[in-house]
């Protein structure tokens, strides 16, 4: 039903902006199952080897936000990226879509290095849309929907009708019809149809790929199930490629095709979703997956708040937090000493699944 | 027929093994606001019962906008004063609703305290951890100056912070350390019952599970009754004893928390619990399932059954007749026309042809014989 709806919307804006329609017919021939969600195909975008390193204040030390980092998103594929508040995967996500410029690595999309001269962002982000946690505080409470939703437009000097292409994101996200909602205020909206304004805002570009940060984070239990269902719709409908940040590992069970877990300024573990949310390997993951109520693993409850970036330790930087070292298992594999004082490889940042963890990798060494 | 016609039965449903006076029973407890003076007054929490002894934990479950944090703040009169209440609230049998404002004052903290969402915003920025934690110690005339700074160090130690923490400001501390913070205000004045309004909703799921498990230590250890409010109903299944499912100012189900989570009767507390998968469970991979619409706006509840035009299972019956809580196993209770004996066989008759999920909401049938003497 929205199927027919969003394609008669979208065919009506790539009619009015020719040269915009052939960026978005590439997109188009990259439509996938969702099974498939990319196989083979290379990545849309990437982080290579990206580190983020802000400079300390008065003397302190420099913070490794993000402290080498390849993660890639292929096309129409949904990667949901993992992690504990301060880990850095709020920064890695801003250096993806060039808010924050990597202090060393790099970003690609659709094959080419980001540029960071105004133009060339501005360009970007008409592909690459950044969707934000707490939609009402990224809704201006004086604009209408349709302003909130015509802003993008607007600044991109959208030359179609701007009407049709506000009606069309508006119903592609779930606000039918999109008439009764252009002279609404968000304090008239509940949180669930805020988050759709915001996610309505991003699609009126006609992204490749959306960031969204903690989507579904702010909202009510029966209004996450309804965003989530509407992003894993846009991504079957469109073809759309998302990257979630979140700490919520259910949402990565209820939509993503990959996960990327990470533990300060690095992905510790990453691979396809059943894979990693089953059988963990890391052990910051199975922490993390203990403590989910209903999980049927003995809690893991890890001690403290993530360790500060800038203060990464030596070795494993999960270490001093690792249970599987305090306990002396990683002593009888023989680790414990590789823990404490040995680095660990950066993932690649797609492929099989993959582990950061001297005791995962003797352990299953051992198990042949 | 209102839906107050059944409710000198239920409590007894929940009775403590020994009897005598629960630490907290609320009955029949309505809260109205009036939006405009002259305006009518809109129901937000229209006729809640409620009973919870020491050492109990009870979790209240539902949207934004149902009537849980009104609940929770009419339990001590913390509403505007545009809020009016009717019922009774008696805490150690002593009723808040019709106390003195001195007396008020004097169970606010002692008697009963909340541990409110959102630390950073209810932690006063201007003012060191230790003085805002020594504030109503000081005010309920308990100790001098120098023993409520000593006790405030005593009670960050209690929750996991160093006491050396009392000369912090909240902005120097974490979203878990300020939530722990608000905790130890709440037990500075040994208070017999802790509300917690959303305790966990903004924090991660490392800091979550640390603070679920203080709290629940914190209950055991000092025999305290605790109410906790979420939309989370695999958390509060996890930490409490038994759970209230509310919907439009009314609980629509209640009853032993796991067996809610897990089998919930109503539709609305079926729609809650599936919200949140269980990872590991195929069903919902790539599956999430939300509720379509929002909750009714209290000034225009629907006819009948408020849930009606949002259920799934909804039969003509529900647009018109209004459901009370019946019966729904041992130790719980429902109010959907799918549960108990009565009303139930007809709509179970009428239900399988229309409903998919019959099987699931008639999985209490059958037992109401065992007349609430479960718990």
């Amino acid at each position: 039903m929205s199927g027919a709806e969003t394609g008669a919307v979208r065919g009506g804006g790539a009619a009015d902006r020719a040269p915009d329609g052939a960026a978005h017919g590439a997109r188009d021939l990259g439509v996938l199952a969702p099974d498939g969600a990319g196989d083979g195909a290379p990545p849309l975008l990437s982080a290579e080897q990206v580190k983020v390193v802000f400079p300390g204040r008065r003397g302190d030390r420099e913070a490794r936000a993000v402290d080498g980092v390849d993660l890639d998103v292929r096309p129409g594929e949904i990667v949901a990226l993992v992690g504990e508040s301060g880990c850095g995967k709020t920064t890695l996500a801003r250096s993806l879509l060039g808010l924050v410029t990597p202090t060393s690595g790099r970003v690609t999309f659709d094959g080419k290095p980001l540029e960071y001269a105004s133009r060339a962002l501005k360009a970007y982000r008409r592909r690459a849309q950044l969707v934000l946690q707490d939609p009402s505080g990224s809704l201006n409470p004086r604009h209408t929907v349709y302003e909130a939703v015509a802003e993008g437009l607007r600044i991109h000097g959208y030359a179609g009708d701007e009407q049709e292409a506000v009606a069309g994101a508006l119903s592609r996200a779930g606000l039918r019809p999109p008439e009764r909602f252009f002279l609404r205020h968000p304090h008239e909206l509940s949180g669930g149809q805020r988050q759709r304004v915001v996610i309505a805002g991003a699609l009126v570009l006609e992204p490749e790929l959306i960031v969204a940060d903690e989507p579904v984070a702010s909202l009510d239990a029966s209004v996450r199930g309804e965003i989530l269902a509407l992003l894993l719709r846009l991504r079957d409908e469109l073809g759309l490629s998302a990257l979630i940040v979140t700490h919520d590992l259910g949402l990565a069970w209820n939509i993503a095709d990959r996960v990327a877990v990470m533990y300060l300024g690095r992905i510790v573990e990453t691979g396809e979703v059943e894979q990693v949310l089953t059988a963990p390997r890391h052990p910051y993951t199975r922490a993390l997956l203990s403590v989910l109520p209903e999980s049927e693993t003995e809690p893991v409850i890890l001690t403290g708040e993530p360790p500060d970036p800038s203060r990464v330790p030596s070795g494993c930087r999960f270490h001093a937090r690792c249970p599987v070292l305090a306990s002396g298992e990683a002593e009888r594999a023989g680790v414990a000493d590789a823990c404490r004082t040995r680095e660990l490889p950066v993932l690649p940042g797609s492929g099989p699944a993959a582990v950061a963890c001297h005791w995962a990798e003797a352990v299953e060494r051992a198990a042949g | 027929m209102t839906p107050h016609d059944t409710h000198e039965e239920p409590a007894a449903a929940k009775a403590a093994p020994g009897g005598g006076t629960p630490l907290l029973e609320v009955r029949n407890l309505e809260v109205t606001y009036a939006r405009t003076p002259g305006s009518p007054a809109v129901p937000a929490v229209r006729g809640v019962d409620l009973r919870l002894e020491a050492g109990q934990k009870l979790g209240i479950a539902g949207e934004s906008g149902c009537g849980k944090s009104t609940l929770a703040l009419a339990l001590l009169r913390l509403l505007p004063s545009t809020a009016k209440l009717s019922g009774e609230i008696l805490l150690d049998g002593e009723d808040i609703r019709t106390m003195s404002w001195g007396r008020l004052r004097a169970v606010r903290w002692a008697g009963a305290s909340v541990v409110f969402q959102g630390a950073m915003h209810s932690l006063n920025a201007v003012h060191r951890i230790g003085d805002q934690i020594a504030e109503p110690i000081l005010l309920h005339g308990r100790a001098t100056p120098a023993a409520a700074r000593k006790r405030a160090g005593e009670l960050l130690e209690q929750v996991g912070l160093p006491a050396a923490r009392v000369q912090a400001y909240p902005h120097e501390l974490s979203g878990g350390q300020r939530q722990r913070v608000m905790i130890a205000m709440a037990l500075a004045c040994d208070p017999r019952l802790v509300i917690a309004d959303e305790p966990t909703t903004a924090l991660d799921v490392m800091i979550q599970a640390q603070i679920l498990r203080l709290i629940e230590g914190l209950v055991a250890d000092q025999d305290l009754g605790l109410i906790m409010i979420s939309h989370d109903l695999a958390v509060l299944s996890d930490t409490c004893d038994r759970l209230a499912v509310m919907y439009a100012g009314r609980v629509v189900e209640e009853g032993p928390a796991k067996a809610v989570h897990a089998h919930a009767a109503h539709p609305y507390g079926r729609a809650l619990s599936s919200a949140f998968p269980r990872i590991g469970d195929l069903a919902s991979r790539r599956a999430p399932r939300g509720l379509p619409g929002d909750p009714p706006d209290p000034a225009a509840v629907p006819d009948g059954c408020a849930f009606h035009p949002r259920c799934p299972v909804a039969l003509d019956v529900c647009a018109t007749q209004d459901q009370v809580l019946r019966v729904a196993g041992p130790g719980r209770r429902a109010a959907c026309v799918r549960v108990g004996d009565d009303e139930g066989g007809a709509g179970a008759g009428d239900g399988a042809a229309v409903a998919r999920e019959g099987a699931g909401g008639a999985a209490s049938e059958g037992v109401s014989e065992t007349t609430g003497s479960g718990s």
